[in-house]
């Protein structure tokens, strides 16, 4: 027994003890902050269920387009231990489709639904939005930050304020009571600008961010380009530093007032509360899927229900902003003693 | 047309596992594997579409690009009385699932069918290994019993599993059947499921959706209601879970999602 026996009773703790991982964010429980990213296993009602039984705390659907949208060629995917490229080019049925599937889902909701809308113009994400709206989605995800349809729809949204905000205020304007995330691109100068432009457009929340890139893979001995569309969005473990940064950023310049989901190379539950420290309250999971199964939403939770209960934190949203706030503590002037009891000298 | 290529090298599959195969600047689609005996690995395709009519035009030394193996593959026990359903190409991953069996001491009665002699593949492979029952089954009559070959495998079930005992056609008697695994169109595979249902033989099927990445993100090849995606909990599934899979046999769907009926 020996050795074991200390690692066993902190096993058994935890089980009988588990922490409440659930917040309320604009005004939708979430059971835990783990949330299928959009365009991963996003198609059809079963695949969200899936997921929903595999323990993650909300689905985000794969983008939904106004008009049937076709795709790339494959390959569209991509990876390696690091990082995955991918450039699927957001293939969608429309809005019939939508109707059927998120309607099913809905029957019998088990987790909350975000519906991720995307559109070639700001007329069409409006129109997308009001296509969606009586499907009752909880939340918005605007996508105005894809990298994988720029020859055919030039640059993204997201990589200029004025146009970030217009889309924002459009959808905004037929949004009614669901609250409108716009998902950013990290692929730009200041992400903090573009989100103040949205956030001051009446933006709801962010979710930061969209893949990194692009980028281009090459085939040594064919020396072509491995993805049909030759760039594609880079995502995977890689990427969680510049995920980090970039949530620091809209946390920053919204001042905490915002909600954010955090997403980009999230694969642990220590990734996952890092990006939390940043400012996320949810948290993106969707490369993280290829590389630990279906069921990395249970196992995220459970790895941040033991580092919560190790580190005595009993309240998930204790989190959010963490480093924000110890940043602040250790540069007042009364230089309060830090979280972790140490002072500056 | 029919094309087999033989690629230098091991992927390490097992049969009923797939391989992404890529021709640079034309697409990249999902292959069953045909054989790997851990030296070399074969695929066997129909062309039938754009990439395989592209592919068909290959000649040796022409690159192409493999991913893989993924998914799931046919599980057995040693000694096991086992029988195979192929229909049309799904007698090549039929061949690599009787070529390993045999080497565990499994009997097999292995039912080819196509729509006529010429569609007919692997029969002299299959014919080559030992412990091999082989019997035909085409369409028109051209070759063997006239019919679909499930119509033939439920013939001999009715007698095997009634009888438990009846005369094998390289004489002797037949064992009841312990498993049937089954690879070819999908309403074969959805007869097969029935019919393995009726007499309670576990059967293993290999289903086929629209698939992209092949390793569980994309999402194409989820099935309705189970939500399982078919390149990581199949291609091949366990008719428990076949049964509850409302589309099969119904509908499937395309790149972009849209259901289709068979």
């Amino acid at each position: 027994m020996g050795e074991f026996a200390g690692l066993e009773e902190e096993a058994f703790s935890c089980m009988i003890l588990p922490m409440n991982l659930s917040q309320t964010l604009l005004g939708v429980t979430f059971a835990n902050p783990t949330i299928l990213a959009s365009g991963i296993m996003g198609i059809t009602a079963s695949s969200w269920r899936l997921v929903a039984e595999n323990g993650a705390g909300g689905i985000t659907t794969k983008s939904l387009w106004l008009k049937e949208h076709k795709g790339h060629n494959n390959p569209t995917i991509i990876s390696t231990e690091h990082w995955t490229l991918n450039a699927v080019g957001v293939p969608d049925a429309g809005p019939e489709k939508a109707r059927e599937e998120i309607g099913d889902f809905m029957k019998k909701k088990p987790v909350p639904l975000i519906a991720n809308i995307i559109a070639e113009s700001v007329e069409n994400f409006a129109a997308t939005a009001e296509a969606i709206l009586p499907l009752k989605p909880d939340f918005f995800e605007v996508n105005i930050s894809c990298p994988n349809v720029e020859d055919e729809f030039g640059k993204p949204f997201a990589c200029s304020a004025p146009a970030a905000a217009a889309v924002t205020k459009a959808v905004k304007k037929v949004s009614g009571k669901t609250p409108v995330l716009i998902k950013l691109s990290p692929n730009v100068d200041s992400i903090a600008a573009i989100a103040d432009a949205c956030a001051s457009a009446g933006a709801d929340g962010f979710t930061v961010i969209n893949t990194v890139g692009p980028g281009m893979a090459i085939d040594l001995r064919s020396r072509m380009p491995i993805l049909a569309n030759k760039v594609g969005g880079l995502s995977g473990p890689g990427i969680k530093p510049i995920a980090v940064k970039c949530v620091a950023d809209v946390f920053g310049v919204t001042k905490g007032a915002l909600p954010i989901i955090g997403t980009g190379g999230i694969y642990t539950g220590e990734d996952a509360i890092e990006i939390m420290l940043a400012g996320a309250s949810l948290v993106g999971i969707g490369t993280a899927v290829g590389d630990r199964g279906v069921d990395v939403f249970a196992k995220i939770c459970d790895e941040m229900q033991l580092w919560c209960t190790n580190e005595g934190v009993d309240e998930i949203s204790s989190l959010v902003g963490g480093m924000h706030r110890e940043l602040s503590q250790r540069n007042a002037p009364t230089r309060k003693p830090s979280r972790s009891g140490r002072t500056r000298s | 047309m029919v094309r087999t290529y033989t690629f230098d090298g091991s992927l390490g599959a097992r049969p009923g596992q797939f391989v992404m195969l890529w021709l640079p600047g034309i697409d990249e689609k999902p292959f069953s594997v045909a054989f790997d005996n851990g030296a070399e690995t074969k695929i066997t395709f129909f062309a039938v579409g754009p990439m395989s009519e592209e592919l068909s035009q290959c000649c040796v030394g022409d690159l192409v690009g493999l991913r893989g193996p993924f998914g799931t593959c046919y599980e057995w026990k040693h000694g096991q009385h086992i029988a195979l359903v192929a229909g049309g190409y799904g007698a090549a991953p039929m061949y690599f699932v009787a070529a390993e069996t045999v080497h565990h001491g499994c009997t097999l009665e292995v039912f080819v069918g196509a729509r006529s002699k010429e569609h007919l593949l692997y029969l002299e492979e299959l014919e080559s290994l030992p412990h091999v029952s082989l019997h035909v089954a085409t369409n028109d009559g051209s070759m063997g019993f006239k019919g679909f070959n499930v119509q033939h495998l439920g013939k001999m079930l009715e007698a095997v599993q009634g009888k438990k005992r009846l005369k094998g056609n390289k004489g002797g008697d037949l064992d009841p059947i312990d498993q049937v695994f089954a690879c070819g169109p999908e309403m074969m595979l959805k007869a097969v499921s029935e019919l393995t249902a009726k007499y309670k033989i576990p059967s293993q099927l290999s289903l086929e959706r629209y698939m992209k990445c092949g390793y569980g993100l994309c999402g194409n090849c989820v099935v309705d209601p189970l939500g399982i995606r078919l390149c990581c909990e199949g291609p091949v599934v366990k008719n428990d879970a076949c049964m509850k899979i409302e589309e099969f046999g119904k509908y499937h769907r395309d790149a972009l999602g849209k259901k289709h009926a068979f």
